[in-house]
């Protein structure tokens, strides 16, 4: 009898939005109080995960706000034909208009361009070599590995993700930097080059495991198609797979690209640090994130250098912003055309 | 088993040999004999996990490409064993067309479907590649509703339309034998019917194996309909003789519905 009073009253509940008959509750006075009490604790959780779940957009939206707002004082003082380049002297005397980072010297200089090319430099090259080198894993993973070799593969892929960058910079430190120079007879032992080697073993596995997950979410039945027509294996992985999965493929090569170049530790030690505006990857460059992580420590708050640092800081963020953007568009596009 | 003598004296188009089917260690199929007439429509009924899907997996040789699998037994088309050495899978499966449970049309234009096993096969000749995509149209019944729009996507069309659509890339290839695995398990009953229409307008050109659930539609469109179970085959006769008079007990009591 119980259960059978119970019921009705457990089927209000769930459904907030109607106004509860006070009636009822009048009726019956020991229910009410239970009636109560799994209101506000299925209310409490459910702010509770929305908190949680709106605390993501809610720091993004801080982070943002604070950086832009630093970076917007850098405008005040800083005109933005200085982002670009400076007049200078040469050492003759004459008058050039050049492309410098000086921020510390007697007439701080603040072109953009050297930090931009070196983070370039290095992102553009890491996103190349972990696009051929990620996609091919990834779809040996999905396509032509057998159960056990994926099983055994696929952890190992993901953990080179999960090496402290800190390690990786190490090591292109001190072992690529060598084989580089000794295969190249590179002028720079520290260079854009070498720093691209290092961040493409932090972005392969990106590529690789975002791949595979792209191949993998293509329909069975599509490949049972493409066999039913006769296709060869090859055949159908390049006629109807990797097409069918292009957008997640190329998402996961635009977000390992905004990985590159939000990576700070293995280009800060592998790269030479040396803020050249320069087209040449075997020169030492210097990346927006070397830039901000060696200088920022450096430069007393409030000071020009210090909004300067900032103002850096929002184009990078911006650029990235920009990239993962497009990236989860694209991925969204190959769920609607799929049909996922 | 009771393998009525019409049957027998139509010309045979697939010869399937006290076939055994594993999926790892577990047995699908069970000694399975039968022969297939060519230019009509067999049916293969029977309850879930029975082993009809597999049957016709196992003469196009479709099964294994997702699992592991091993036989014991033969197939044999035309006379000619599927599973010998010798065996071009490309050839086999272009000879035997499928049409698949779920409409799975490429996320591709209309054309491309349909031309996708031509151009696969090295037809490269435009009027030609032209005349194939209305031909094949026609005959899944489906040229009127797409001539207009044949460079659209396939997934714009209906369920039906899309089952309807991979009928036609199957014949598109020119096919000898063409296999449904529960063509309509998918679809409502205006795109079923079309379906079956489709069917009854195919089955004087080609050999034709349809799985289904459905017993009426077994007995709509068959000549002759095969009853599985538990991996064995229990009854094979004309469609008729299955549905009026069946000599086993065990078919009588599927299609008056007491299981399955």
């Amino acid at each position: 009898m119980e259960q059978l009073v119970q019921k009705p009253l457990v089927a209000q509940s769930s459904n907030l939005k109607e106004p509860s008959p006070r009636a009822s509750r009048r009726e019956n006075h020991g229910l009410r109080d239970f009636h109560w009490r799994q209101r506000f604790r299925e209310g409490a959780i459910h702010v509770f995960l929305a908190v949680n779940g709106y605390l993501a957009i809610v720091l993004i939206g801080l982070i943002f706000l604070f950086l832009f707002k630093e970076g917007f004082h850098a405008l005040q003082t800083i005109k933005p034909m200085q982002w670009i380049g400076n007049k200078t002297l040469d050492f003759d005397g004459r008058e050039v208009f050049s492309f410098v980072w000086q921020p510390l010297s007697n007439t701080p200089k603040y072109s953009l361009l050297p930090l931009l090319s070196g983070s370039f430099l290095v992102a553009l090259p890491a996103t190349f070599f972990s696009t051929l080198i990620g996609i091919g894993c990834g779809v040996y993973l999905a396509e032509l590995a057998s159960q056990r070799t994926r099983e055994i593969l696929k952890p190992i892929v993901e953990l080179l993700a999960g090496i402290p960058t800190v390690v990786i910079g190490f090591l292109a430190l001190s072992v690529l930097a060598t084989l580089v120079q000794n295969f190249f007879h590179t002028h720079f032992r520290l260079n854009a080059f070498v720093g691209a080697l290092g961040v493409s073993l932090v972005i392969i596995p990106v590529i690789a495991s975002m791949t595979e997950d792209a191949l993998r979410a293509v329909p069975n039945e599509l490949r049972e198609a493409s066999y039913g027509l006769g296709a060869t294996r090859w055949e159908t992985l390049s006629k109807v797979i990797l097409p069918a999965g292009v957008s997640g493929i190329s998402a996961s090569i635009l977000l390992g690209m905004g990985r590159a170049l939000g990576e700070t530790m293995i280009v800060l030690m592998a790269t030479g640090n040396a803020a050249l505006f320069t087209g040449n990857i075997f020169s030492s460059v210097r990346t927006m994130t070397a830039t901000i992580a060696s200088e920022l420590g450096s430069s007393a708050q409030g000071s020009e250098i210090y909004y300067a640092l900032f103002f850096v800081g929002s184009v990078l963020f911006t650029i990235t912003f920009f990239i993962n953007l497009i990236s989860e568009v694209v991925v969204e596009r190959m769920r609607r055309r799929l049909r996922l | 088993m009771n393998t009525a003598a019409a049957i027998q004296s139509d010309p045979c188009k697939i010869e399937v040999k006290s076939l055994q089917y594993f999926y790892g260690k577990e047995q699908a199929l069970f000694d399975v004999s039968m022969s297939i007439p060519d230019k009509q429509v067999t049916a293969i009924i029977g309850p879930s996990g029975c082993g009809k899907s597999t049957l016709i997996k196992a003469i196009n040789r479709i099964g294994e490409i997702s699992s592991d699998i091993r036989i014991k037994g033969d197939v044999l088309i035309d006379d000619a064993s599927v599973y010998g050495k010798s065996v071009n899978l490309v050839e086999l499966r272009r000879r035997v067309g499928m049409v698949f449970q779920k409409p799975n049309p490429f996320p591709k234009s209309i054309l491309e479907n349909v031309l996708f096993g031509p151009k696969l096969h090295g037809v490269s000749d435009r009027g030609r590649l032209e005349e194939i995509a209305e031909n094949s149209l026609k005959k899944a019944a489906l040229w009127n509703e797409v001539k207009d729009k044949l460079s659209k996507s396939a997934m714009e069309l209906s369920g039906g339309q899309q089952q309807r659509l991979c009928i036609a890339r199957a014949l598109a290839v020119d096919p000898e034998v063409l296999l449904m695995d529960e063509p309509c398990s998918a679809l409502d009953p205006i795109g079923t019917a079309k379906i079956e229409e489709t069917i009854e307008s195919l089955q004087s050109q080609y050999c034709i194996v349809i799985v289904t659930h459905n017993m009426q539609q077994a007995a709509r469109v068959s000549r002759s309909t095969a009853f599985f179970m538990k991996g064995k085959i229990i009854e094979y006769d004309e469609t008729e003789k299955i549905f009026t008079t069946p000599a086993e007990k065990l078919t009588e009591d599927y299609i008056t519905g007491r299981f399955g």
